[in-house]
């Protein structure tokens, strides 16, 4: 699961990076309310420092590279996770979106207590769930913009190849935000955590628990 | 008795705190490894060599193959049963948008009055036909969505002949045996090729009317592509020549790193 996991930062970021070469040949997208252009994606510095404008021709056939290795690590990993049994730790829970919503207090720090967890806490659960769905989201509307004529079905089921590519993008967006907020998280987590995705740490970490009598690792909590 | 036991035990902690940093050492070695094998992977990819320029050009070189590949893919899911979504009249763009004029600059002479279509059936046997002629045949309109490389739609409404059936019309039906057609401008400025299962899709018509309009000089007068099942690039506006062939004719924007199938 975590090589999973390893493979598709790369691929990930090759694809938002490809996107972003496709994107610049026709960025219209911007967040309007009432008339007023919030933010127009994105500024011209932006795309300057990155090297991105007149690149299109590249950026397809990057996109259109990735996306084979992006998809068959989703496919790989759903699988993974299902006959693993290890999308009972992953799938949310009734109780799920009530405890996800004490994480977040006690992360933000107005609440002192942290709820009981095993190893994904509910909002975990609810982000690493997501982020699949978002994942499997993203190979539907892409296959919907690639091929509309053929797929036309799938064109009709992301309410067509125009607000497909919306989608698409705004989907893209979520990564990001994802990303942003994931990283953030994992510093906080401390080394060990981090350490515990490369190597698979945590059967290790918990064979010493009886000698030590250390509390038993959490994400977020229990350092106090 | 007891001090073996002693000094046993710490010794049992340090194998385990041992084993713990051996597995750490070990993953985090092979972590590395792949990362820099990724890095390399990537560095190799991103540095190969451009193609030479042939029929396709601009592109590198794996990323080409990857293309040709990924096209043999999904010519298996084309069908003529797939059509692309049309929509009615009135949600046609009044205003069709013009992207390119390459190949019909507005500095080049063409005499339209005199134009004719010509369609090579064999070297030095070319059939030429008059607009008027091709208005002679039964008149197919559509109104889908116009869909750009670049990634801008627009739903516009074309009309004029379809390919299949101005095919059948000339007699043309052993030279669709063949797997590509390619068309051309008259000056040669703009050309591109096309499989032939997509031209001969129901949707693809040779168009001299957009919105009920002749076409104006922006959009290709006297007589454009309309494949509905490529991107724009490929919908050649004022055709010059049709040519037939079992290799892939000469392709403007395949030149220039672009997929040559662009199907959509």
């Amino acid at each position: 699961m975590r090589w999973a996991h390893w493979v598709n930062f790369p691929v990930l970021t090759v694809m938002i990076w490809s996107g972003m070469l496709i994107y610049w040949a026709n960025d219209e997208y911007s967040i309007t309310l009432f008339g007023h252009t919030f933010f127009r994606f994105f500024p011209d510095w932006f795309y300057n420092t990155l090297k991105i404008p007149h690149r299109l021709a590249e950026g397809m056939a990057f996109h259109f590279l990735f996306m084979w290795f992006f998809t068959l690590n989703g496919l790989l990993y759903i699988l993974y996770t299902i006959f693993s049994g290890e999308w009972r730790e992953l799938v949310p829970k009734r109780n799920s979106f009530k405890e996800a919503w004490q994480v977040l207090l006690h992360d933000l720090h107005i609440r002192k207590m942290a709820p009981p967890q095993k190893k994904y806490n509910g909002a975990q659960r609810i982000a690493y769930t997501a982020i699949i769905l978002m994942g499997i989201g993203s190979v539907i509307t892409g296959l919907a913009i690639y091929k509309p004529v053929q797929f036309y079905y799938l064109a009709w089921l992301c309410g067509g190849y125009h607000f497909a590519r919306i989608l698409h993008f705004a989907l893209t967006l979520g990564y990001v935000f994802f990303f942003v907020i994931h990283v953030i998280q994992v510093f906080l987590a401390g080394w060990g955590n981090f350490r515990s995705v490369i190597s698979g740490f945590e059967v290790v970490n918990e064979s010493p628990k009886p000698v030590i009598q250390k509390a038993p690792e959490h994400e977020h909590a229990d350092e106090k | 008795m007891s001090t073996p036991t002693k000094n046993k035990k710490p010794k049992k902690e340090l194998t385990t705190g041992q084993k713990i940093n051996r597995r750490n050492f070990i993953s985090f070695g092979v972590f590395a490894v792949f990362a820099g094998g990724a890095y390399e992977g990537w560095r190799w990819l991103y540095k190969s060599r451009e193609e030479t320029l042939g029929v396709t050009g601009g592109a590198r070189k794996p990323l080409r193959r990857a293309l040709n590949k990924t096209e043999l893919f999904f010519r298996r899911v084309f069908s003529d049963n797939h059509l692309v979504k049309t929509y009615p009249k009135s949600m046609a763009a009044k205003r069709v948008r013009v992207n390119s004029d390459i190949g019909m600059e507005a500095n080049k002479k063409f005499d339209s009055a005199a134009w004719k279509l010509q369609v090579v059936k064999k070297p030095g046997e070319v059939l030429q036909i008059s607009l008027d002629d091709l208005k002679k045949l039964p008149k197919t309109e559509i109104v889908f969505d116009f869909k750009c490389v670049e990634g801008w739609d627009q739903v516009q409404h074309w009309g004029g002949v379809k390919f299949s059936d101005f095919i059948a019309h000339y007699g043309l039906s052993d030279l669709t045996k063949m797997q590509y057609v390619g068309m051309e401008t008259p000056d040669k400025g703009y050309y591109v090729g096309l499989d032939m299962p997509s031209v001969m899709h129901p949707q693809t018509i040779l168009a001299y009317e957009v919105n009920d309009k002749p076409l104006p000089p922006e959009h290709g007068a006297p007589l454009r592509l309309i494949v509905a099942v490529k991107y724009g690039i490929k919908n050649l506006k004022r055709i010059g020549s049709i040519s037939f062939s079992n290799t892939r004719p000469r392709d403007y924007w395949a030149e220039q790193g672009y997929d040559y199938y662009s199907g959509l």
